[in-house]
């Protein structure tokens, strides 16, 4: 099938003449019917869904399948990997495999609640400054100019530490640095989808920005957000891992980010203890690409154009290659 | 549009996002509850009075948009403040610092340029092949490792081989000729330079190797295999020098990453440069040093930026249109 074909089968929203020619079948439907389509088109995609619900699934049941306590001593300090302790012991004799279950918990949990954070403003800004344009778009897309030039972890480093180090601080400290290319992005669709002839006939039959953004705009854009909700997951386990490693995250915590925060500040190198470091590094990377393929299919099937020649991929988002400013894309 | 209208409004930008980031800072600092005071007072039995002398010494008594005035007052005469910690300007201590980031940044960073771009081609030239699948892999994972985590791989398999921390040799000074202070700096630079190279070459590779394959799909390159020129030549010359166009807008838009990659790698090899003194500033609750390194860093991003967007208009004019 090919990939207009798929456009079609799905109910994409990029072509109004589809979207009027699947008008009649319920709404969801059509948005499952896309999400399939992707999944069964694109091997990546399945396998980076498949990555993440592992890693989600794990993370649900991990307190019930873990082998030991996250938090209890159980072997030697830095023994190695052995029957009993598949990857060894950490610096406090704390079984890694458990650790690690434990640490996906609240990694995830960050990733996704920092991410939910960046998608509500990225989603705000870029819709609002899309739909009604004019100052509210000069503005908006003002501020994201400036916020996207500000090199993050450094920002975050500074944020971080003022307001002290704390899980609910890094979640939204992460939420508020990583929005700025979804608002980019979200608004160079919706100045698309308001130009549409079925929502200028809304517009005309007497309905208020408020319905026209909730009932219109706001369905044809979520696959484009949920794209971009993946890849931000990626961005912010990446950084809560480099804000763990520069200690700002909360001590009491168990995540990736501390995991290897503490084998670094506990010398588990020159303790030769490796394993306390190599897995983590793995399930980390795993996640991260897991959600790039995943993310990355999904906005290669909505709009083929965009491919990835244009891609920054370490921020795992869609670059302007042509000019920047509000117009790039 | 004209090129100096086009230099003149990019510059614009830049200077109102310097404005932009010195405000934030000043706001962050100042704005936000808590301030050097209430944590300098922290100490037990703190009167009011010695509060008060804390509040009128450091100038928190007076109102906000008086502080913000003086603060840029200072700021363009060149003054961050004094180090809590090191009782020194921070401007004097951190340009020390920034002269020794740079040099390891830019060795970094050119690495990975090379390395990027060498297997993106290489990959786009083969498309298909195994070689290609095995440096897009590698590529994707390249980036989706941590960058700590790689420079505490790299750390674990050469710490016995080369230096492991610092800049030079605590050993080695005085009457030894220069090329040997110089030999000794590089090699202590490998394994974080390293560390920047595998962290940052991924990205590299994968946009030039689809701005590779997009530019041999084009019409000149069928004209030049019409005009039976040998492959080679037909990659590196015609090819190649097109494709390479996206890169400096990648470089520039990834250096506020670099910057953030520099500091972790920093830390990890102790390498004396200016994210190691923001790391540092952290645990020592060193305000004005944060202040300084956070600024610092964001300026040399938009102006490097900046310099990124006049090299563009220079390759590639059509931009402007």
């Amino acid at each position: 099938m090919s990939l207009q074909a798929l456009g079609a089968a799905g109910g994409g929203p990029q072509d109004p003449g589809d979207a009027q020619a699947a008008a009649g079948l319920p709404e969801r439907r059509r948005r499952r019917g896309f999400f399939l389509a992707v999944l069964r088109e694109r091997k990546a995609a399945a396998v980076g869904l498949g990555i993440i619900v592992f890693f989600v699934v794990l993370s649900i049941v991990a307190p019930y399948i873990s082998p030991y306590s996250a938090s209890a001593q159980t072997c030697a300090v830095y023994a190695p990997p052995s029957l009993h302790h598949w990857l060894g012991c950490d610096d406090g004799g704390i079984d890694m495999l458990s650790e690690l279950m434990q640490g996906g918990r609240i990694s995830l949990v960050v990733g996704f609640a920092a991410t939910l954070v960046a998608m509500v403003i990225g989603g705000g800004f870029g819709i609002l400054s899309g739909y009604f344009g004019g100052w509210v778009d000069v503005t908006l897309m003002r501020i994201t100019d400036y916020l996207i030039v500000i090199p993050d972890l450094v920002f975050a480093m500074v944020i971080a530490d003022v307001w002290g180090a704390s899980l609910v601080h890094v979640i939204i400290v992460i939420g508020i640095l990583e929005w700025t290319s979804t608002a980019r992005i979200i608004r160079a669709q919706v100045m698309s989808l308001r130009e549409r002839v079925y929502v200028k006939r809304t517009k005309g039959l007497g309905a208020s920005d408020a319905r026209i953004i909730g009932r219109h705009i706001l369905p044809q854009v979520g696959p484009l957000l949920m794209a971009n909700t993946v890849l931000t997951v990626a961005v912010a386990i990446y950084l809560e891992t480099a804000l763990a490693f520069l200690g700002l995250e909360d001590p009491s915590v168990t995540t990736w980010g501390t995991i290897l925060e503490h084998a670094f500040e506990r010398t588990a190198i020159s303790s030769g203890a490796w394993w306390a470091i190599v897995p983590d590094g793995f399930v980390i990377a795993l996640v991260i690409v897991g959600c790039f393929l995943f993310g990355q299919a999904i906005e290669d099937a909505l709009n083929p154009r965009l491919k990835v020649a244009h891609l920054s991929v370490r921020r795992w988002r869609l670059r302007p290659l042509v000019g920047r400013g509000p117009d790039a894309i | 549009m004209h090129r100096a209208d086009y230099v003149i409004k990019r510059g614009f930008f830049a200077l109102v996002t310097i404005f932009v980031a010195i405000t934030i800072n000043f706001f962050l600092f100042r704005v936000l509850p808590g301030n050097a005071v209430s944590d300098l007072s922290r100490v037990p039995h703190a009167t009011p009075q010695l509060r008060h002398a804390l509040s009128v010494e450091f100038g928190l008594d007076k109102p906000k948009w008086e502080q913000y005035l003086i603060y840029i007052r200072n700021l363009l005469h060149g003054n961050m403040g004094i180090s809590f910690a090191y009782q020194q300007p921070v401007s004097h201590l951190l340009i020390a610092d920034l002269k020794n980031t740079i040099p390891m940044v830019t060795v970094g960073t050119f690495a990975a340029i090379v390395v990027g771009v060498t297997s993106g081609v290489l990959s786009a030239w083969r498309r298909g092949s195994p070689p290609d699948h095995v440096s897009t892999t590698l590529a994707i994972f390249a980036y989706a490792f941590p960058t700590q985590w790689l420079g505490l791989m790299l750390l674990i398999l050469f710490a016995g081989v080369l230096p492991a921390g610092g800049m030079t040799n605590q050993f080695l000074f005085g009457p030894e000729p220069f090329w040997q202070h110089l030999g000794d700096i590089a090699q202590h630079m490998i394994l974080p330079a390293a560390t920047l190279m595998l962290t940052a070459y991924g990205s590299y590779t994968l946009v030039v190797r689809s701005s590779m394959l997009e530019t041999l799909g084009e019409d000149y390159v069928l004209t030049a295999r019409a005009k039976g020129l040998p492959p080679r030549r037909i990659v590196l010359r015609h090819a190649l020098r097109n494709a390479l166009l996206p890169m400096v807008t990648l470089i520039a838009l990834d250096l506020g990453f670099i910057v953030g990659g520099a500091v972790l790698i920093e830390v990890i090899f102790s390498w004396p440069g200016i994210g190691l003194a923001m790391y540092t500033a952290i645990g020592q609750r060193d305000y004005p040093m944060l202040q300084g390194g956070f600024l610092i860093l964001t300026v040399s991003v938009i102006l490097l930026n900046f310099l990124a967007d006049l090299v563009y208009f220079r390759l590639d004019p059509r931009i402007t249109q």
